[in-house]
């Protein structure tokens, strides 16, 4: 048969012609593997939590003085950890994508910039809409909320009593903070459920809080 | 009222919700970096995502028999069809192909044209021996274990070693008749 095969093939990963970013997976296709990456998380932070426990000392002293619940929340909070790095190396990569594919390779200079990025080019590409909306904090100048009813990661996931502060959320949270830290914005990004009257899922507020230098940098620029 | 035939992949995967795919395979590079950090071995790696693949296939199937219609597959020949059509068209969005039947028809390789988890990867010399998306075969040998069927899968070709298409090799090894979990007379 006359011709070249289907796929030209590339050497070089870097050769490749980027994508228009249309192509689309199906939504269970996706939650099966979040539940992965959560679950898999379970069982390393249990290894650590284990590991912990034989060398005792750490989670002795912490239950000793704080009670049980501290140590159950230690458990927590590294599993909040884990999903917020894998969410960061996210985050980094999509900015990389978004800036040279949506902006045309400008960089996002001032706070309010990147912020209306991130609450639309980015929550567009890849959750499909852009976030409900975008607060600015009452209480502390350097903090700013982007409020979702419900975010995609959590669609099927319940968290069990026993994990109360547990919010699978974190993985947006880490995206969030990827894209900024790579813009150079650092700050520190978290997620939380607010509960809603009249609703039963309750809302999921991505909590930024910029570092000192960014707001001393804004400042500046007037 | 008589049932609905089968619905083709494209159908279903047009009516089925979708994210963007760059999500998707951010996500799963998230999952193999995290893997390779803290397993260091690049077996352990593999063995680790085949497992993952296994747990999501047990669970994938029943939404696969629920969206698609399928009927009962008469052999492994109309298996391998149908997960390869629909099956993969309805999760991933692409298509694939079954090619090189053996001669008793247990054995064949599924062609996939384009794999969504590889866009923007590239294996650096550390982890030559990365098998980069064995979570899928992790999921075929799930998902055919729920429908009572054996299955050994491996990858015979790989475009992330230097190959020029995606190809799985899918044996059967034994169907396994359906047990109950009680006997009938007690």
């Amino acid at each position: 048969m006359i011709g070249a095969s289907k796929i030209k093939q590339y050497s070089n990963v870097l050769e490749k012609p980027l994508s228009k970013g249309k192509q689309e997976v199906s939504l269970s296709a996706f939650a099966f593997l979040f539940s992965e990456l959560v679950q898999y998380n379970q069982t390393q932070v249990d290894n650590i939590a284990e590991l912990e426990r034989r060398y005792g000392v750490i989670l002795l002293l912490q239950t000793m003085f704080l009670g049980p619940w501290a140590a159950g929340s230690e458990i927590v909070h590294n599993q909040l950890c884990r999903l917020e790095d894998a969410g960061y190396a996210v985050g980094a990569r999509c900015l990389e994508l978004l800036c040279h594919r949506e902006k045309g390779n400008r960089r996002e200079t001032r706070l309010l910039g990147i912020l209306s990025f991130v609450h639309s080019t980015v929550w567009k590409v890849l959750f499909g809409k852009v976030a409900d909306s975008l607060e600015k904090g009452t209480e502390h100048e350097d903090e700013y909320m982007i409020s979702e009813k419900e975010l995609l990661v959590n669609r099927f996931i319940s968290i069990p009593k026993d994990m109360g502060t547990f919010n699978c959320g974190a993985f947006v949270a880490g995206i969030v903070r990827g894209v900024l830290d790579s813009a150079g914005f650092p700050a520190v990004v978290t997620a939380h459920f607010v509960p809603m009257e009249g609703q039963q899922r309750p809302r999921t507020t991505i909590l930024i809080k910029f570092a000192e230098e960014v707001l001393r940098r804004e400042a500046r620029l007037g | 009222m008589a049932p609905a035939g089968p619905r083709s992949g494209d159908a279903i995967f047009a009516s089925v919700e979708r994210v963007n795919a760059e999500l998707f395979t951010l996500t799963y590079g998230a999952i193999v970096r995290q893997l390779l950090t803290d397993l260091e071995e690049v077996d352990e790696v593999n063995k680790q995502l085949d497992q993952m693949g296994y747990n999501i296939g047990i669970r994938l199937v029943d939404e696969f028999l629920a969206k698609s219609n399928v009927s009962r597959c008469v052999d492994f020949k109309e298996t391998a069809e149908v997960s390869a059509k629909v099956g993969f068209k309805m999760f991933l969005g692409v298509g694939a192909s079954v090619t090189n039947w053996d001669a008793e028809g247990t054995c064949c390789s599924i062609v996939l044209e384009d794999n969504p988890l590889v866009d923007f990867v590239e294996l650096p010399d550390t982890c030559q021996g990365l098998y980069y998306c064995n979570v899928l075969s992790g999921v075929i040998r799930g998902a055919l274990e729920m429908v009572s069927m054996k299955t050994e899968v491996t990858w015979l070709r790989d475009v992330l070693r230097g190959d020029d298409v995606f190809e799985l090799q899918v044996k059967l090894i034994k169907q396994v008749p359906e047990e109950y979990p009680y006997k009938d007379d007690e």
